[in-house]
């Protein structure tokens, strides 16, 4: 007992991310999911409804605003289809960073009670969030389909931008996490920057309505890359590309680099602010 | 499981080359040290932390665990006890991973249940069914294990009428039942176990003594940290007492539990009462309980006495005004806070008479302590003839209470059993 022996040193049991066991791993981040996503459809009788209402609710509301007394959608094709499919996405990108961000201080029973992988908490908050995109995209298909869009080969490379956007709101949310356990007032910070980024996305407007003169840096935000993808993807394939916003192919690089970045971040940080968060809790 | 069989041969050939003796341990602690670091002032939010920016440098540590080493075998039944702020849980929670220990390191040879409470992620809004399941994947069963022992779970459960009732609608006891039932279906080999048995009713606090039983006779590991010594007692086959961190003994439950009880009656508010407790409740009303204490029949002043003995709860009291006919109460609670034993001057003494300002009495109260082993606070009321609380005092002094037998009842009566074929 008086030396260290080396297999102590090398099963140095610290708490982990992912833990060692990857199947245990994802069971337990599909099964937080599905009980959050179950809790939220079936704890009330219009749960459901509750939660596709909300996104088609405020739609409709700006869906009568720009087109009725703002005139912002009246020249763009597919206006009303582009603009309930942004909210969706933004939607998506909304609960998962906004829930990631508070997550750790939720499960904190969790966290303090058991071994328990750090990262099947935010993960699985993605993983909902996820799964109540697919719900509302139903919806989109209905919507797009019955304005008369025609599907096209286009469309099979939307789930591409779900995933790039998927891989940024989880590299945002994973570093939120463990910031949000630290610093309260992230809360607070996180809502304000997401209201600024709710307008400065193409969101309620496509890209080309930017002025000329902030176009390109504006358009160099990843949100509005997938958003503008998805217009040239799925609603026109005559409208402009993030490429022909920007200006220069080489240019996509940018928000895509933004994307790994904020990924590769979040999870540098997540990693290494993970074995104290048990007790900073 | 390949794990396991890797770390076993690893050990196994450690040994073969240190001393081939010994058995693989299943639980290597080795120099485990955890000192918390708390912020003389914690900067909780960002703009704190950007208006001072060096502050932070300046923290109280506690030091939860300090260089803590010990070997638990295979099938072992091992007590970690010590009184509240010991470092039992800091050392267990370094032990399931939930935290990281400052140094050394934790060797474990088996598979370790991830939890350490009951309960663990249960949803409330969430039918009994559904909870069950959960609990039993979060605790490493998978899907189809979970679904394949539900029956079994909500068998020994006995929660059958109740399945589709959404927890939040469970009692208490209710909960823990369901959630020790899903425990005690986790496939480890080595278990931890924080103070589980706090709750629930004294039927099913026994039924979980039997089931730890047969897990140990299965030659499962447990690591089992309570204040409860009569348990300690009864089932651990070694235990250790931790204080301030550090190991203070190792080895036999019985002298473990023994030198619990003395650290527990060294606490200075409880034997010197009459310091602290006095400035407290001295001038209420004018009456102020001194001192008390417990003695045995010689008057001999005790902290533990056996169960089943004569004992005396004694109270020095001071007037300062007239009182005329007061009532003088003994209130013994156990650990669960739960009164057990009420004494008062009101019922059967009659008139208590006039006592004079300035006047210092005794009351003793005598007692066949048909307790049951448990640790008692004394609490001494004053009241006026009409039971109008004039001063109260709780917790002045305590009592341990040892006996070789745990009924899993709150008090002993001395009985007769007969068994007779009709």
């Amino acid at each position: 007992m008086s030396s260290l022996p080396a297999s102590i040193r090398r099963s140095f049991r610290s708490p982990q991310v992912v833990g060692d066991d990857l199947q245990r791993f994802w069971n337990l981040t599909l099964t937080l999911a599905i009980t959050e996503f179950r809790v939220r459809y079936f704890g009330s009788v219009l749960g459901y409804l509750w939660s596709l209402m909300r996104p088609l609710l405020l739609f409709a509301v700006l869906y009568i605003m720009f087109t009725e007394v703002a005139d912002v959608g009246n020249s763009v094709p597919f206006y009303g289809l582009y603009l309930l499919t942004s909210i969706v996405l933004w939607t998506f990108f909304t609960e998962t960073t906004n829930g990631s961000l508070s997550c750790l201080v939720n499960r904190e029973d969790l966290l303090r009670k058991m071994r328990f992988p750090r990262l099947a908490v935010p993960l699985s908050v993605a993983l909902t969030a996820l799964f109540n995109l697919g719900v509302n995209m139903i919806a989109v298909f209905i919507f797009a389909v019955a304005s008369g869009v025609t599907p096209h080969p286009g469309w099979l490379l939307f789930p591409f931008l779900i995933v790039a956007l998927a891989i940024l709101a989880t590299g945002l949310g994973m570093l939120l996490a463990p910031l949000y356990v630290r610093y309260r007032d992230v809360d607070p910070i996180w809502e304000v920057l997401m209201q600024i980024g709710f307008y400065v996305s193409p969101i309620l407007y496509v890209a080309d309505k930017w002025p000329e003169s902030v176009r390109a840096i504006l358009q160099c935000n990843p949100v509005a890359a997938v958003l503008t993808e998805m217009r040239y993807l799925f609603l026109d394939p005559s409208a402009p590309t993030t490429a022909d916003v920007l200006g220069s192919m080489w240019l996509v690089l940018i928000p895509v680099g933004l994307t790994v970045f904020a990924f590769v971040f979040g999870a540098w940080y997540f990693q290494r602010e993970a074995p104290r968060i048990a007790e900073e809790l | 499981m390949s794990s396991v069989t890797v770390a076993a041969t690893e050990t196994a050939a450690e040994a073969g080359t240190a001393k081939a003796t010994s058995v693989t341990p299943a639980v290597e602690i080795h120099d485990v040290s955890k000192t918390f670091r708390l912020p003389k002032q914690r900067y909780s939010t960002l703009k704190e932390r950007a208006l001072h920016p060096f502050a932070s440098s300046e923290y109280d540590e506690l030091r939860a665990v300090q260089h803590v080493s010990v070997d638990i075998g295979q099938g072992e039944f091992f007590g970690i006890v010590g009184r509240n702020g010991s470092g039992k849980s800091t050392l267990l929670k370094c032990l399931a991973g939930i935290y990281d220990p400052d140094t050394g390191g934790v060797n474990i040879h088996g598979r370790l249940s991830p939890f350490i409470e009951l309960g663990v992620g249960f949803n409330p809004d969430l039918t009994a069914r559904d909870n069950v399941l959960i609990n039993a994947i979060m605790l490493g069963l998978t899907r189809k294990e979970a679904r394949r022992r539900f029956d079994q779970i909500i068998d020994f459960a006995e929660l059958h009428d109740f399945l589709d009732m959404k927890l939040k609608n469970y009692s208490s006891g209710m909960r823990v039942r369901l959630a020790f039932s899903v425990a005690v279906q986790v496939d480890a080999d080595i278990l931890l176990i924080d103070e589980v048995l706090a709750v629930g009713d004294a039927a099913f606090q026994q039924k979980c003594y039997e089931q730890f039983a047969t897990m140990h006779k299965e030659g499962r590991t447990i690591l089992f940290v309570t204040h409860d010594m009569s348990a300690v007692e009864r089932f651990c086959d070694r235990a250790m007492l931790l204080e301030k961190g550090d190991v203070v003994d190792l080895g036999n439950p019985v002298d473990i539990a023994r030198q619990y009880n003395e650290l527990n009656f060294g606490r200075p508010e409880l034997v010197a009462a009459e310091d602290t407790l006095v400035g407290e409740s001295g001038t209420r009303g004018g009456v102020s309980v001194t001192r008390a204490w417990f003695e045995d029949l010689y008057g001999q002043q005790v902290i533990t006495q056996e169960s089943g003995t004569r004992v005396r709860a004694c109270a020095e009291i001071h007037f300062e005004r007239d009182v005329e006919n007061p009532i003088f109460h003994a209130i013994l609670r156990n650990e669960a806070n739960a009164v057990i034993v009420h004494l008062d001057t009101g019922w059967r003494h009659g008139l208590t008479g006039t006592f004079k300002a300035g006047e210092t009495i005794k009351v003793v109260f005598q007692f066949e302590n048909e307790l049951a082993p448990s640790r008692y606070a004394l609490s001494t009321i004053v009241s006026e003839q009409d039971r109008a609380e004039i001063v109260a005092v709780h917790e002045i002094a305590s009592l341990m209470i040892h006996s070789t037998v745990l009924s899993g009842g709150v008090i002993d009566p001395p009985h007769q059993i007969e068994i007779t074929r009709q």
